[in-house]
Parts: C-alpha cells; structure tokens; sequence
C-alpha cells in the first residue's frame, strides 16, 4: 500500500506570522471552533485544485477577520458585511481569480442582508461560505438573526420570541428563491459524515467558480462552543439535535450542470463609450497645445473652507483636477457635515507626484479660508512654514502665525468689481497658483470652462483668476 | 504484514476541545494526563489501532494539530536532531525538501 499523508494544507501558511506571539502555528480561534473545520476544508480543496495563486479571500468583520492571518492566498479584509461588495469588485475587474467571500451570520445575514442579496441577484461569479453559528461570536454572544426561538444570548436573555425579534433567518432557502444563483446547499460540521458533506460542497462550489458558471453559496451550520456556552461536543450535539431541525441541511439549488460558463470580458469593450456618453474624459484629452512643464516632487495638501455657497467645493475640485491634468497624483474630498448649515464647508485637496494613501488632511501646508469662522477653526491646524490665504475683505483680523506666511486676498470684494462674488473662489485660485507656481496659465485658462460649465462664468472665472494672480504680485 | 497507520498530533498545536476523540471510529485518541504549554490537556493517540481514516484530521479545527500517515513503513529514515535517534521522517507539501520527525514533528533538515 502507498504511504499517504493527511497534513496541514498547502494553502495554509507554514507560520502565520502576522498573528504574532508566541503560538505561530495554531489559529486566534477557540477550541471546537468550526471557522477552523471550514478553513481546513477551504484550504484544502484551494490546494488540490491548484488555484492558491488565483484565488483572493475576502474575510468579514467577526471572529474570522483575521482569516488572512492563515490562508496564504491573496486576501481583502472587508467592512462589516459588505464581503460581497468588495468580491464583486474584485473578480469584474480580475476575471481570471477565483474570490471567496467568507462569512458569518451576523456579518451576512444582519448588516450585509442587503449585501448578499444583491450580489446574489447579480449573479455575481463568486463563491460564498456562511458560516451559521446561530451566534455573534467575536462580540460576546449577542442574538443573530439566525438564532433560534427560545435561544439565549445576551441581548435575548430570556430567549429569543417571535414577537419581539421575529423568526430566525433561512439563508440558504432565501437565496435559493433567486434566479440567478447556480448552487445554493446547506450542510453541517457535525458527525464525519455530514463533515464529509461538507467539504464535498466546499469543493463543488470552488469547481462551478472555476468552470465560471456562476453564483454558488454553502450554509455551513458550525460550532461556537464560546457564545453557545456548551463543550465543544455538545456543541456539535446540539447543532444535529436542535439547530439542524430549523435549519435542514440538503441542496436548496443546483442548476451546475444546467448552465454554461459566463465569459466576462475585462475590459470592458464598452469603457471608453461609456466615458463619452457620461462626459469623464480627462481634461488632458480635451486641453489642447500647452506644453506642461515636468512633474516636480511635492506634497501639497490644501484645506479650503467658508460658507455653503462660497464655491469652496468647486475651488477645490477645480484645482484638483487641474492639478491631476498636469500629471500629478491628486485626491478631493468634500466635508458635508452638519455644519454645511450656517457654519463652515469645507474639503481638502491634497496633491502629489506620489501615490496618496489616504485623501484625509489634519494638517494643511495650504489654509484657503473664505470667512472668518473657518479661519479660526484651521488656523492653527497649519503646518509651520505652510500658508494662508484669507479673505481680507471680510475677515477683519489677520491671523496671527509668524512660522506661516500670511496672505490677506480680498476675494470677494474684488470678485464683486469684476461683475459677481461668485467667482470669489477663483480669485483665491489664481492666488494660489501664484504662490505655488507649478500650474500653466494656458493650461487653466482652457481647463477652467471645461470644469465650470455654465457659459456665464466663463469669463468671469478667466478674469477671476488673473485677479487672483495679480493680488499676490502686489501683496 | 500488516499496514501501520499512525496519527501525529502536534501537542502545543492542540486546544483539547476533544472533537477529534469524541469522532474517531475506532476509539484510540483519548486526552492525556498532562498540560501542553497552553494550558490545554491535549489529545493523544493510544499507540495503536489507527486505521488511517482521516476522521480526526477533517474534524479538528487547528491547522497544524492532527498529521495522519497511512502506512509509516513505507516512511523514509533519517536522523532527528532533536530525538537523537534514527526515525521515520514524512516530508511537509510546502517544500518537499522539508521533512519532520514522525516522533516529535519537529523538522528533521535545517
Ligand atoms: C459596522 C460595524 N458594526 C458592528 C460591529 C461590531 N461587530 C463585530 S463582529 C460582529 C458580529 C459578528 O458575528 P458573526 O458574523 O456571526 O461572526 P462570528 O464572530 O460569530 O464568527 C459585530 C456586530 C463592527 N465591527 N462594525
Ligand atoms: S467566539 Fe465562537 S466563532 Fe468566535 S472563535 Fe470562539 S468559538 Fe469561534
Ligand atoms: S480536534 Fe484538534 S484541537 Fe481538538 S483535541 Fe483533537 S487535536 Fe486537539
């Protein structure tokens, strides 16, 4: 007989370092847990199939978040529930990987109900492993949907009523009543035989994935001998005894061998119509004959606030993109709190001929402050040897920072000589790339009535921005 | 002759949840007398009866814990740093070239 070795799957990593501490080769679960039986039987079939280099698990928010600490395949970790949103993304734009969305039934079944539904709907060529633990695991027990009546948890501490939290949720059956999934099957990691069951499921779903012929979802009905408060043993008793009853393991759907393969094209052949009909091209493709002078290195991160109403979110989108048309990295985010309302608005721009990570900015090397309250809410945010530019005209008091330079604009009051306050903000552009100057004049002068469209603006906002320019000269 | 089987288990890879001794059809895991360095009483294989089914690796939930090999004889040899000893080694599915003591686990190659 040929010697044969049952061990450790390939698809695992040797060490999983990124767990740190002292044990390196055991898993941050508790023992008797099922995300354990299911990742072996995940890795396994990974291995077997030969796809540990295509394949990219998207691991969830509860007890498996950190299912990437074992699998040494690509990994995403996601938002709470939104697994299948992130997998969708994923495999449109890699055709070719084979994406697993690996959940539980809080993750997937309370805040993602919505999640999987959709992408399920879609159709969308992932496979989805749901772990049902009839528990929220990672946070101490509480009720989730898939807990049973009369259960108790922490937040159903007399045991959960129909009245007062309603029916426990089946999946697998919801799921099965869509048109578009290939395979939907419940099973359990209970007895070898209906573990068996399992990973004959775990592997059917992968091989429909690589045959791209769809959409398939496992129910994993799986042990969590923590939240349950029981012995791992009774634990696995209970889910055939009790949770088995409400939740019947067995083939919800299985058209596999019905459907043909979905080949997705990726590109789209479509992209740049698409671009056309919604009119998105880049300014770079519609700004003609300026020569642009070389990339340089910088990071210039650019917080403009005032009023709603002041053009600070169109200031900062105009520069970013025009900034973006002269090769550089570039990043805009809007603030729309609550103080959109009688207080500041504001966004940050932030610049760069690197990648940027985050469009976050604490603190600005640029302060463009349109009224006075928004000057004094930033004004010290500002990075030593950064600048400020205020409106002088309705800021009364200059802010007082001596490691900043300084620059009083009269925005507002010059925007109203040349014909409207509304192009306010582009004075303070043109200031701003006077102060900076890596921007072409030509560049802006063609890009500004492609970003601002409106005809009546355009050339006010030409005018608006020489102002601007000139301002800081004479300052 | 007939064929030996044998599970491994990995003593401070065990978590003692005991899955593997409650499923294993012919009875011979039980939990040991001591601790490992965990502070879980880990599982432990009665020295015989093994028939190779597999059943305890799919049940356990820890990656590394439970090795199962189908016919230890057909094994190749070699010496174990850590055992002192001549004993059978079994070679890891990462990197073929990595082989572990059958009597401690612990690599045999550096
Ligand atoms: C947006 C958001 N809301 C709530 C939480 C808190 N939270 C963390 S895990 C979890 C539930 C996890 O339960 P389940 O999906 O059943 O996974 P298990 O831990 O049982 O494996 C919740 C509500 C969070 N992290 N993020
Ligand atoms: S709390 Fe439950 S689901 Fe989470 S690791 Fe422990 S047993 Fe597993
Ligand atoms: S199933 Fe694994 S972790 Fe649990 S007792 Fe057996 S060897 Fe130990």
């Amino acid at each position: 007989m040929k010697t044969t070795i049952l061990q450790k799957p390939a698809s695992f990593y040797d060490e999983f370092t990124q767990k740190g501490g002292a044990q390196l080769a055991n898993t941050h679960y508790c023992p008797g847990c099922g995300h354990g039986i299911l990742h072996k039987l995940i890795a396994e079939a990974v291995s077997d199939f030969g796809i540990q280099d295509k394949t990219v698990l998207i691991s969830p928010v509860g007890c498996s978040v950190f299912a990437y600490y074992y699998f040494d395949v690509g990994n995403i970790q996601a938002a709470h529930g939104r697994a299948p949103a992130v997998a969708t993304g994923y495999k449109r734009s890699n055709p070719e990987s084979i994406v697993i969305s690996y959940q539980g039934d809080g993750d997937l079944a309370a805040i993602g109900a919505n999640e999987i539904l959709q992408a399920a709907n879609r159709g969308e060529q992932m496979t989805v492993f749901f772990v049902n633990n009839a528990i929220y695991g990672m946070t101490g027990g509480q009720m989730a949907p898939t807990t049973l009546i009369g259960q108790k948890s922490t937040t159903t501490p007399r045991g959960r009523t129909m009245q007062n939290e309603g029916y426990p949720l089946r999946m697998a059956e919801i799921i099965a009543t869509l048109e578009a999934p290939v395979y939907v099957e419940r099973v359990m990691m209970t007895d070898p035989k209906n573990i068996a069951r399992t990973r004959k499921a775990v592997r059917k779903a992968l091989k429909i994935q690589m045959e791209k012929k769809g959409f398939s979802f496992v129910e994993v009905l799986s042990g969590c001998p923590t939240g349950l408060k029981m012995t791992p043993v009774n634990t696995k008793n209970w889910i055939t005894d009790v949770l088995s009853k409400y939740f019947e393991p067995g083939v919800k759907k299985d058209e596999s061998e019905d459907r043909e393969p979905i080949i997705t094209l990726h590109p789209d052949p479509h992209f740049e119509e698409y671009h056309e009909l919604l009119d998105i091209r880049s300014l770079s493709d519609k700004v003609k004959g300026v020569k642009l002078s070389a990339v340089k290195e910088m990071v210039d991160e650019i917080k403009i606030a005032g009023f709603g109403g002041q053009g600070v979110l169109s200031l900062g989108y105009a520069l970013a993109n025009i900034a973006m048309g002269h090769n550089y990295k570039v990043s805009w985010l809007p603030s729309y709190g609550p103080e959109m309302r009688g207080g500041t608005a504001n966004c940050s721009v932030k610049i760069s001929d690197k990648r940027i990570s985050s469009p976050m900015i604490d603190n600005p090397t640029v302060l463009v402050a349109m009224n006075k309250p928004s000057l004094q809410k930033f004004v010290d945010d500002v990075q030593p040897g950064g600048v400020i530019l205020y409106d002088s005209g309705l800021i009364d008091e200059a802010p007082k920072r001596n490691d900043v330079t300084v620059i009083g604009i009269p925005a507002t009051a010059e925007a109203d000589k040349l014909g409207s306050t509304k192009a306010a903000n582009m004075v303070m552009l043109g200031a701003y790339a006077k102060i900076r100057g890596y921007l072409s004049n030509d560049y802006v002068k063609q890009a500004l009535p492609l970003i601002i469209k409106n005809k009546s603006f355009h050339k006010l906002n030409e005018d608006a921005f020489k102002r601007g320019m000139e301002l800081v000269k004479n300052s | 002759m007939a064929i030996i089987n044998r599970v491994l288990i990995h003593v401070d890879d065990c978590k003692g949840c005991g899955l593997c001794i409650d499923a294993c059809p012919v009875n011979v895991l039980d939990f040991s007398d001591g601790l490992n360095s965990m502070g879980y009483r880990p599982a432990h294989y009665i020295g015989e009866g093994c028939t190779g089914c597999g059943t305890c690796f799919y049940t356990c939930p820890e990656p590394r814990a439970i090795t199962v090999v189908r016919n230890v004889e057909g094994l190749a040899k070699d010496h174990c740093p850590h055992c002192n000893a001549t004993v059978k080694v079994f070679p890891g599915n990462r990197d073929e070239s990595k082989t572990f003591c059958v009597e401690c686990l612990k690599p045999v190659n550096k």
